[in-house]
């Protein structure tokens, strides 16, 4: 246990305050339909909180502002004693680089090595001619060769991404997430390309490789049992606004009743 | 940092393999670069001359001349009416050229013989073609016509009988096994698969024939260019700008007209 | 149902009238389309026509092209084949650097006028529409114009014609650069962004990758079109096999100018078939 916290570079007394508070987010992209209303949450500083609720309700919105990959109409999001909403610049840069993300198309350079690919997480900390000569320090590739064998594709760094599985393209995904040492994981429906039994070896992974670095986790999900299984807190959206904050054990057919509408899924 | 580091880093290896193709395809051209370059005498100091050259000569051309809208009016419209004829007989004439070197449809004895024609009539610039024609039928504007529709030809020529060998041969079946004859199969399988694609080539070769048009003239094959040669050559700068200016005008209107011709028959 | 012309394809023209039986028309195209299209044809016809009717073409030489022709190419025939060595091996030379030359110096001014003109790259419209002019201005202007104004500037010879090719190629390479960029798959961006990467590295690291294979494409092209543009440069003085071609021509010696013509013909040839090598093999 001490070895990993030593591998993720940093003693566990010096761990910043890692809890995110979301205050009044709201999201507009057409004017008068809001797509995020007045959304307030706060973060625990580790653990994984599933977020699920039907398409177009505003998951994947509401985990993209926090890393404002998609801009929010208003409200604060408070990480790391900044409030993320307001920064732009080189400032922006800086706040992104301590929060990773995967994707649900996984977002590789296909083209490019595995463990290229696991080392452009790097990027926010190397300068560009770097990158570009591929001279990135030592440490930062033995980083990579480490995390490519905690994914398990350690035999396949020198492979192009396009020849790897969905399954495989997504543990280089959660590779390259974690080369940025976040201080936060988001995940934007990881397993929804993915076949029922390589989205649960995912699940397992990220829950697995951020709960030892004590990293939280925040996942836009819309597979009700994974969410239930893997997560410790589950919210549920529906039309913008927050309908269900608690454990999966407090999750009844009532809630996802009042998430999803109708029963006949149930 | 990790364990057994020494010995697991020297079982990794480099990350990234040195490509030595590429490498030395780099150098290469780097090389050769530097050698074309002192071959043409590119130094800086005759750089730094021409500059000032480049200079006084674009003052000489700002402004542009307005007047003689006698000669440049003659001179653009015969260029405008050379690219349309060229345009309309060079489709024409390549229509059967192309259908004759479609290997699929033709054998080999008459693709062949076809393929080649077409290769000559690609291989050499409109305006050296031109010249042959001005020796062999005098000046004016019917030797640029001959020279344009050459080149019309081994253009629409080679792309109509690629079109026509990419024919996906489902579409005619498909076409075919509801009953139709031969003519409809014709209408229907064919010819929408081949129409859009040739009124693009068509409309390139128009643009591509009024930029010629106003380049044959330089060698005698009528059209602006003549003009614009004459004006160089004593040295009526700012004339020349004026002429520039209506080429380019022209120029782009063909582009706009193109363009509305392809989305006319989308 | 109305029997429109048969075609496949079509569109339906407008909505049903809600609740009454309204006839159901099919026509392939819309009556707008049409007329469109009527419109396209007829403008080609009157184009034809004007022009033929008011080009200065003497019938006589009309008629007479046919015999003329056929004059020129016994002329030609035999070839001089002692013109080669003497001059056109190393004007052919010349030619070729002309066109290396021309086409590696024409990529690399084209490249950043290419990302400043990709919408998705440059986010700002007045920068992207300066690119664009810069780009169309460049491939309305002929390379024998160019080359023109090059040896006006810094005279006679080769370093004008490599300018020429230069400016002439950096708007056809840099619009088609452009429109690579604007293809790229934006995932990877999205995901490089997310990682707080500079713009530098963006775009190093997720576009380069992925418009590599056009890249090279479209140089290949270019310089493939350069190879035969800048056989006649030499005719307005800017260098390479032109040159050797001009003189021959301004003599009447219609042996040489087959010898200079055929040397033309071989190299594009070789040129195309390099060009096909490359793409098959490495891209």
């Amino acid at each position: 246990m001490a070895a990993a916290g030593a591998a993720s570079g940093e003693a566990a007394g010096e761990r910043p305050d890692r809890s995110l508070v979301l205050r009044n987010l709201s999201k507009e992209y057409v004017r008068g339909k809001p797509v995020l209303r007045g959304v307030s949450l706060a973060f625990a500083p580790s653990g994984v909180t599933a977020i699920i609720g039907p398409s177009g309700t505003g998951k994947s919105t509401l985990i993209r502002c926090v890393n404002r990959l998609v801009e929010p109409t208003g409200g604060e999001i408070l990480f790391l004693g900044q409030d993320l909403a307001k920064l732009g610049g080189a400032a922006l840069r800086a706040a992104r680089r301590r929060i990773g993300m995967v994707f649900q198309e996984y977002n590789l350079v296909e083209r490019l090595s595995a463990i290229e690919n696991v080392l452009c997480g790097r990027l926010g900390y190397v300068a560009p001619w770097r990158a570009w000569l591929r001279k990135f320090p030592r440490e930062d590739v033995d980083m990579a060769f480490d995390l490519l064998e905690a994914v398990g594709l350690a035999d396949r760094a020198r492979q192009r991404a396009d020849a790897l599985s969905g399954g495989q393209r997504q543990r280089i995904g959660i590779a390259r997430a974690l080369m940025q040492r976040p201080d936060l994981l988001l995940a934007d429906e990881p397993t929804s390309s993915l076949d029922p039994k390589t989205s649960v070896e995912i699940m397992e992974l990220m829950s697995d490789l951020c709960g030892r670095r004590g990293i939280p986790v925040i996942v836009n999900i819309h597979n009700v049992e994974l969410a239930r299984r893997f997560a410790q807190r589950m919210v549920g959206m529906a039309q913008g606004e927050v309908v269900f904050d608690g454990g999966p054990a407090d999750l009844r057919d009532g809630h996802l009743k009042q998430i999803y509408g109708g029963e006949a899924w149930l | 940092m990790t364990a057994g580091a020494p010995q697991a880093r020297a079982e990794r290896g480099r990350p990234f393999p040195v490509n030595w193709l590429a490498r030395a395809g780099w150098i290469a051209l780097a090389l050769y670069t530097v050698y074309a370059a002192s071959l043409f005498q590119l130094t800086w100091a005759r750089f730094v001359e021409g500059l000032e050259n480049g200079r006084h000569f674009v003052a000489r051309m700002f402004p542009p001349l307005f007047g003689k809208w006698d000669l440049l009016w003659t001179g653009m419209t015969e260029s405008l009416e050379i690219a349309v004829i060229s345009t309309v007989l060079g489709v024409a004439l390549a229509l059967p050229v192309g259908l004759l070197a479609a290997r699929n449809l033709m054998p080999a004895w008459i693709s062949w013989p076809a393929r080649w024609l077409i290769a000559l009539c690609r291989s050499f610039h409109p305006v050296i073609v031109a010249i042959l024609f001005v020796k062999a039928v005098g000046f004016g504007a019917l030797a640029g016509i001959m020279a344009l529709v050459v080149a019309s030809i081994g253009f629409i020529a080679k792309l109509f009988a690629e079109a026509i060998e990419e024919i996906s041969l489902k579409q005619v079946e498909a076409v075919r096994a509801t009953g139709a004859g031969f003519l409809n199969v014709l209408i229907m399988g064919v010819q929408p698969q081949v129409l859009a694609r040739f009124i693009g080539f068509a409309t390139y070769q128009l643009d591509s024939n009024l930029r010629n048009s106003t380049m044959v003239g330089i060698v005698g094959g009528g059209g602006i260019g003549a003009t614009l040669f004459t004006a160089f050559q004593r040295f009526d700068y700012d004339y020349v700008l004026t002429i520039l200016i209506a080429i380019i005008t022209l120029i782009m209107i063909g582009e706009v007209l193109s363009g509305w011709i392809r989305r006319t028959f989308q | 149902m109305t029997a429109g012309i048969a075609p496949a394809g079509g569109t339906l023209p407008g909505p049903d009238a809600p609740g009454s039986a309204a006839r159901r028309e099919w026509a392939r195209f819309t009556p707008r389309q049409r007329l469109m299209r009527f419109a396209v044809y007829l403008l080609a016809v009157a184009a034809f026509v004007q022009s033929v009717r008011s080009v200065n073409v003497i019938p006589e030489f009309l008629q007479d092209a046919p015999e003329q022709v056929v004059d020129l190419f016994a002329r030609m025939w035999p070839v001089d084949w002692n013109y080669y060595p003497t001059t056109v091996h190393a004007a052919l030379v010349e030619t070729l650097h002309i066109a290396t030359l021309g086409t590696i110096l024409a990529v690399v001014m084209a490249a950043p006028v290419g990302l400043m003109a990709a919408t998705n790259i440059t986010p700002w419209p007045a920068l992207r529409l300066f690119a664009k002019f810069i780009l169309v201005s460049s491939r309305s202007v002929n390379s024998l114009v160019w080359a023109l104004l090059f040896v006006a500037v810094f005279g006679p010879g080769a370093l004008a014609g490599t300018l020429a090719i230069a400016f002439r190629s950096v708007g056809f390479v840099g619009k088609l650069l452009a429109e690579a960029l604007e293809e790229a798959h934006k995932g990877p961006v999205e995901a490089l962004t997310a990682t707080g990467a500079p713009w530098t590295s963006i775009v190093l690291k997720a576009y380069w990758p992925q418009v590599q294979p056009s890249f090279w494409s479209i140089a290949l092209f270019r310089w493939d079109i350069n190879i035969r543009e800048s056989a006649v440069l030499g005719l307005v003085g800017a260098g390479g096999i032109g040159t050797a071609l001009d003189d021959a021509l301004n003599l009447l010696y219609w042996d040489q100018v087959a010898m200079t013509l055929l040397a033309i013909f071989a190299v594009v040839i070789a040129a195309e078939v390099f060009v096909t090598w490359v793409r098959s093999r490495v891209i």
